[in-house]
């Protein structure tokens, strides 16, 4: 069974909803966000996404768009990323691992290539913000094979017939994007998301996480009570980029993680 | 100008492109995040239907004739064909179309389409700004707020054309993000579409962008190739031998091409701008120079690194620096239908001072680079070998940066 299917369970044993941590890869050091990224299991976080940097993050807003710029700066790249990657699954055995990105890094690195070193680095899931399901079919069926899971994001413009085709060869879970917008921007409605989650649940069995505009503890606490698990990025994002230098930045952002956890 | 919308049989044909996912064999298709894809397929819808019916291509064409002065001249270039001493050279003048470039017939058609969906705001980026004024222009004939996304590098360096976009009522928003150029203009433009969702349209400058956006756009500059068809007939009694058009995005050369792409006679030469020549770093070559990959909802070639990162594009001519292409001329590219050759800053600069002193036309720096290849061209070939050259843009906005290429002040 998946990492991340195991780790979904568990928490579900628990009664409890996971925590989603986003950082970017290289971002803003190689060093740097090797250092955080260990230390977020033991801060509370249960799902670590890894950004993969990528010159035009089209779907991303100001907080994460600086962070690939910074890490590419800094000579970040998908080689480094994947071994920053292997280094994390070494020291965390059970956490589930889960890159993120853009398509074109990984075609420019080939999909069959890039499907075997992510396989072999230990990653778990795939978010491909500009891969859309009618595009996938170059990568999707060798993940398929290789277990690794294709994640999904859903809209609250995903309704009727464009949903069945959102869900139609999803797996993991569901990356539920809360606003109509781009990364760390606006807040959300939860009434609306609320309903749509429980149309979406009416159709899968895939646990739903949410994700885009949430922030503090406070949002996470909001959101922990619709959705399965609760995304945050940005924020933490940002917190780094605010403190990179100043030596007590992997300490400060493990208390934020903690407190995004206890609000859970 | 016929307006007749079902065209000939299709089947097996160049124009029949592209498939129903917006593919031009490998390239287009909807390379967009979820947050997009609804409104995407909400254009291809809007577009699809507006294509089907005859009242939105009369209302196209009457505006095509009345405001932007269409059909533009196909002019016989005498003196350029005597100098040259080979092939018998026309210009199609879409330079003076309103607004002094062809853009404003992809606004046009857009904005009609923006219209039927009920978006009562439109957006758009712009580089050089052409796009940008030609957009203001068509929201201040149709009362629309605009709001327009330019690098604020380009802003620094286009102010005439700041100028002009204020003056017509937009609201010009400098774009600081990644590197403040014509990429991530459009980058912004995306995310403020998407949050933007309910009241916007987004119109975009180019044959790019995720499908319906290559074709739409392609279908509205197509005006133009279908013009010379008829011209050339009522002129000549026949097709011409070959077309050159500039290529950055390739809004002006599909506009001219595609309505000849089953004429297997007509030869095409698509013209990148090499800047310092495609084998440095400062070009803006994306067939000649670039490679295969994913960019602004498309698949087509891309100025990249080997880690699949994009990098700038350099041209004198603002207009061609785009370090992408349209997904049509990739796959035309590809097949071998459309020859692509490239013409660097030098070349491109020499060519403006040519036509300028030969015709009495100032031409903007993109159709330049054409005629740059015109020059190379036309000795080479029989003096009854008809060749047409899209001259797409007038040079009023270019003199300042030609005054400091040539060592000269302008008070």
């Amino acid at each position: 069974m998946s990492r991340i299917k195991i780790k979904f369970e568990q928490l579900n044993k628990e009664g409890r909803k996971g925590l989603v941590t986003f950082v970017t890869a290289g971002d803003p050091s190689l060093q740097q966000s090797r250092d955080v990224l260990m230390a977020l299991p033991n801060s509370g976080a249960d799902f670590i996404e890894v950004g993969m940097p990528f010159s035009d993050p089209m779907a991303d807003g100001p907080a994460i768009q600086a962070s690939s710029l910074r890490a590419l700066e800094g000579g970040m790249n998908l080689t480094k990323t994947l071994e920053l990657v292997r280094e994390l699954r070494a020291a965390h055995d059970k956490t589930p691992i889960i890159l993120m990105g853009y398509y074109n890094p990984i075609y420019r690195y080939g999909c069959e290539k890039f499907i075997e070193s992510v396989s072999e680095c230990g990653v778990d899931g795939l978010i491909i913000v500009d891969l859309p399901p009618e595009e996938d079919y170059e990568i999707r069926p060798m993940a398929v094979e290789a277990g690794i899971d294709i994640i999904r994001l859903m809209t609250p413009t995903t309704v009727g017939t464009r949903l069945d085709t959102v869900l139609d060869g999803a797996s993991g879970f569901l990356y539920y994007v809360s606003i109509t917008g781009v990364t760390g921007t606006k807040s959300a409605n939860i009434d609306e998301i609320s309903k749509h989650i429980d149309v979406i649940k009416s159709k899968t069995d895939l646990p739903v996480a949410v994700g885009f505009g949430i922030k503090t503890p406070e949002d996470v606490s909001a959101m922990s009570k619709i959705a399965d698990a609760v995304i945050v990025g940005s924020a933490i994002v940002q917190n780094m980029a605010e403190h990179k230098n100043d030596t007590e930045m992997k300490a400060l952002i493990e208390n934020q993680v903690k407190a995004l956890a206890q609000a859970l | 100008m016929n307006t007749k919308i079902k065209q000939d049989n299709l089947v097996n044909s160049l124009r029949s492109m592209p498939d129903d996912q917006g593919h031009f064999g490998l390239y287009g298709g909807r390379y967009v995040a979820e947050t997009l894809m609804p409104l995407i397929l909400e254009v291809e819808k809007a577009w699809h239907e507006a294509r089907d019916d005859q009242k939105f291509w009369d209302e196209f064409h009457a505006l095509a004739r009345d405001y932007i002065g269409r059909p533009s001249p196909l002019y016989y270039a005498e003196a350029t064909t005597k100098h040259l001493g080979g092939a018998k050279v026309y210009f199609k003048r879409d330079e003076l179309n309103h607004t002094g470039a062809h853009k404003i017939n992809h606004c046009l058609g857009q904005i009609l389409v923006a219209k039927r969906m009920g978006k009562p705001r439109i957006i758009a980026e712009t580089g050089a700004g052409q796009h940008g004024v030609a957009t203001a222009t068509v929201c201040a004939l149709f009362d629309m707020p605009c709001t327009v996304f330019m690098g604020a590098e380009d802003v620094e360096r286009q102010k005439p054309n700041v100028f002009r976009m204020k003056l017509l009522g937009a609201e010009v928003i400098p774009v600081t993000s990644g590197s403040g150029t014509l990429k991530d203009a459009m980058n912004e433009a995306l995310r403020h579409w998407v949050a933007n969702v309910d009241d916007t349209y987004y119109l975009i400058g180019t044959v790019a962008g995720p499908h319906p956006f290559p074709e739409m756009v392609r279908d509205f500059q197509s005006v133009m190739g279908k013009e010379v068809r008829e011209q050339m007939m009522e002129k000549e009694g026949r097709l011409p031998d070959s077309l050159v058009a500039c290529i950055g995005g390739g809004s002006n050369s599909m506009g001219l091409f595609h309505p000849f792409l089953d004429d297997t006679d007509v030869q095409m030469f698509g013209v990148e701008a090499g800047g310092f020549g495609v084998d440095t770093d400062k070009h803006a070559a994306s067939l000649n120079g670039g490679d295969v990959g994913i960019l602004h909802g498309m698949r087509s070639y891309f100025l990249q690194n080997d880690d699949g990162q994009i990098t700038e594009a350099h041209s004198i001519s603002a207009g061609l620096d785009y370090p992408g292409i349209g997904p049509e001329h990739a796959y035309l590219h590809d097949i071998e239908r459309i020859n692509y050759v490239s013409v660097t800053d030098d070349e491109a600069l020499e060519a403006f001072q040519m036509l300028t002193k030969l015709e009495g036309i100032i031409p903007a720096l993109e159709p330049s680079h054409a005629f740059a290849h015109v020059m190379r061209l036309a000795p080479t070939l029989p003096k009854e070998h008809i060749l047409v050259m899209n001259l797409c843009g007038r040079g009023d906005k270019d003199i300042f940066t030609v005054a400091e290429k040539l060592g000269m002040e302008i008070e």
